[in-house]
């Protein structure tokens, strides 16, 4: 992992605080998540303290700092979904999880996101998961999509 | 000086600087939330906005500059109907248990409620919920009570150069906190407190410590024991509506005593015993090519600085310990002895004007045996709190002398108190050792002052000693990164974390200006004046305790008690 994010730096050389957020971004694309390692070493490169690149990432939505899990959830929170009902889905999701956006669940199954717009309104409310759409979600799908995905997610294991 | 109207009188200001400065000189007074003195403007909180004539929208006073034809209505019923909104809107998600809380009576939002006569909640936020960050043995953080004005934020980065914290998050759902909101205890926090200091709100204090001390007083079967920084004794009169400056050191000892402790100490007197063994270190260090600069060690937020941001200068911190943990272990030796009290027994307790020496006492290093050299430290504000709660009455008690054999002490170690006074005791203790005669004049003014850094080219016998004084962390970067550099020589540095030295600790009392703290200052320079024994190795009880006891500086004795080691710390800086 520690290669990885040096290799990153390398494409940045001299490079002052306006080129946090390119980084940062190239260090999510290569892990899929900001460790505190890469935090470290962001920090030294760019002679930033930790706090300072921690601040700046948690102003992005798009930052994570804990891996996804293996079947990462995006919900949609655009203007036709909130109308047709995902804050409750979301609710849902989170109360069934026991975990908030950006963060995976223990035993690193699922993780949850929240997206401004996936683009299909019509399928409103929609998610997504690894991808694949699921169109006109209601509350009371959510357990039993979850269900689907856990027991796959098990069986793959074995 | 150009001439402004304010409020329908002309009032003088300097063109370009701040609006809230020239206000402030007029004795006009508009309030702040955000604004620290001398730095750059945040315009963060808005509460100092004013009408200015020709401008469409309210200004901040803070970041609008002064410039000629200005006409401008502070307290005009636009503006301070501004300023009741901000406060009530602050107010709509604030947890409201003002009586419950650290700050009550000292808190600039409830003194805002007060003076803009807010009687009713006029917005209901949700109410912020968070958990509070316990972990840190000096600092306590209650993020609920946050009212991100930014000003710890600030004082940790620009006048520490820690940045422990920033603002997490975004919008209403910001906070102050550490990367990756982790304990303050295992973050670049150096433990300092300035950020407490800055804090207008029960956001930040102090892990009290109170109950311990109470309960020892109270148990028969501890002996226990106080000693008070040199600082406190000239800032704890504040907290009584004294003066800055007003030395109180008789009537807190007579308070001390009161209060039931068995013995009360100063520690003034180990900062005697610092310089005897760290004068002497100094020479050794110079006549055997040691690791040079020597850099003191004293301020354990600057120790822990070095230890987490430059490792590889530890070679350069004094190996002696602060006065705090030397009185501690010659406490629980020589005086346990002495009484034939079992240290066990013993429940020694520092008055401190600093936070980081509750760290400090925790240290594993400061043990021995499993029995730590200093048991509980109490802040300037937490003994001024014990004061009160057994309603000791400070302007009718009667000084009183501390106790032998710790209470004696010479003017050097009174100056531990300012940023350069260990320099200058140091100096004159070296001058001693190296020519066996006192220096001609004892007093060295280039080291003397609030400025952050200071230097000088000082003569001893045929040797000249480059030396510098720096206060307040951020300092201390540009002198390291020179002396790592290789670009600037220095023999012998200095470093108290917060600036201005012990005199402006994070556990001094709150809302000291400036002008306070150059009060203090001249107190300690006042005393070094006035008094006879004026360097720490002409002190009595110093040179009787090395007789009985220690026998000589940087002996077995003084390497076992005394002296102590660092270790590189890794945390996420």
């Amino acid at each position: 992992m520690k290669q990885e994010i040096q290799c990153i730096l390398k494409r940045y050389p001299h490079a002052g605080r306006d080129k946090l957020i390119p980084i940062l971004q190239d260090v999510q694309e290569a892990l899929g998540f900001i460790s505190k390692e890469s935090v470290v070493q962001i920090g030294e490169h760019l002679h930033l303290p930790a706090s300072k690149i921690f601040g700046v990432a948690t102003f992005y939505n798009q930052f994570r700092f804990e891996p996804v899990g293996r079947y990462h959830i995006q919900i949609c929170r655009g203007t036709a979904c909130h109308v047709k009902g995902s804050a409750a889905v979301l609710e849902t999701i989170k109360r069934a999880l026991k975990i908030e956006s950006g963060q995976t669940t223990r035993d690193g199954m699922f993780s949850l996101e929240e997206v401004a717009c996936l683009g299909a309104c019509g399928l409103a409310p929609v998610i997504a998961v690894n991808g694949r759409f699921h169109a006109k979600i209601t509350p009371e799908d959510i357990q039993g999509l979850l269900n689907t995905y856990r027991q796959k997610g098990e069986s793959s294991d074995e | 000086m150009i001439k402004i109207e304010v409020n329908g009188r002309i009032i003088e200001g300097k063109d370009g600087e701040m609006l809230i400065y020239a206000l402030r000189r007029a004795g006009i007074h508009v309030p702040t939330l955000c604004h620290l003195n001398d730095m750059f403007p945040s315009g963060a909180c808005r509460l100092c906005v004013v009408e200015v004539d020709g401008e469409k929208n309210l200004v901040p006073s803070c970041s609008y500059p002064v410039r000629s034809g200005l006409k401008i209505w502070t307290h005009s019923e636009r503006a301070v109907e501004a300023r009741k909104t901000i406060v009530e809107l602050l107010l709509a998600n604030h947890p409201d248990d003002c009586l419950y809380c650290e700050r009550n009576g000292s808190c600039q939002l409830q003194d805002l409620a007060e003076n803009l006569h807010i009687l009713r909640r006029r917005y209901i936020g949700d109410r912020n919920r968070f958990n509070e960050d316990i972990s840190s043995p000096s600092i306590l953080r209650d993020p609920e009570k946050c009212i991100l004005c930014g000003k710890c934020v600030r004082v940790c980065e620009e006048i520490q150069g820690v940045s422990a914290i920033d603002f997490i998050g975004r919008g209403s759902s910001t906070t102050v906190g550490t990367a990756f909101n982790e304990g303050l205890n295992v973050s670049s926090c150096v433990n300092c407190g300035q950020c407490i200091n800055v804090c207008p709100t029960g956001a930040l204090r102090e892990r009290n410590q109170i109950n311990d001390v109470m309960a020892a007083l109270s148990n028969p079967d501890k002996f226990v024991v106080v000693q008070h920084a040199p600082s406190i004794s000239l800032t704890l009169g504040e907290e009584f509506g004294l003066k800055p400056g007003a030395d109180v050191n008789g009537i807190m000892t007579a308070a001390l005593r009161q209060l039931g402790f068995d013995r009360v100490f100063e520690t003034s007197f180990s900062a005697d015993l610092t310089i005897m063994e760290e004068a002497s270190e100094l020479v050794r260090r110079i006549q055997t090519n040691g690791p040079l600069p020597m850099f003191t060690s004293c301020s354990p937020g600057w120790v822990k600085f070095v230890e987490q941001f430059y490792p590889e200068l530890l070679p350069n911190l004094s190996t002696c310990k602060s006065p705090q943990q030397m009185l501690g272990a010659i406490i629980k030796s020589y005086f346990a002895t002495r009484e034939n009290i079992p240290p066990e027994k013993i429940f020694s307790v520092s008055i401190m004007p600093c936070t980081a020496k509750k760290f400090e006492a925790g240290r594993q290093e400061m043990e021995r045996g499993g029995i730590a050299d200093v048991d509980a430290v109490l802040t300037t504000r937490e003994l001024a709190r014990v004061i009160r709660m057994r309603g000791l009455d400070m302007h009718k008690l009667k000084p009183e002398h501390a106790d032998t054999p710790f209470g004696e002490r010479s003017t050097a170690g009174k100056l531990f108190a300012t940023s350069g006074g260990v320099m200058e005791a140091a100096l004159r203790t070296a001058h001693f050792l190296i020519t066996g005669k006192e220096m001609k004049d004892l007093e060295i003014k280039e080291v003397r002052g609030l400025d952050g850094i200071k230097e000088a080219h000082v003569t001893i016998g045929d040797l000249t000693l480059n030396v510098a004084v720096v206060s307040g962390l951020m300092n201390t970067r540009t002198i390291l990164d020179e002396i790592r550099s290789g670009s600037r020589t220095i023999h012998f540095m200095e470093v108290m974390t917060c600036p201005g030295g012990c005199i402006n600790g994070g556990g001094q009392p709150l809302n000291a200006d400036i002008e306070a703290i150059k009060a203090r200052m001249r107190a300690v320079y006042k005393i070094d004046k006035t008094e006879v024994i004026r360097t720490s190795h002409q002190n009595p009880s110093i040179q009787r305790i090395y007789a009985e006891f220690l026998g000589e500086p940087l002996g077995k004795k003084s390497h076992e008690l005394l002296h102590t080691s660092y270790q590189k710390r890794t945390v996420l800086v």
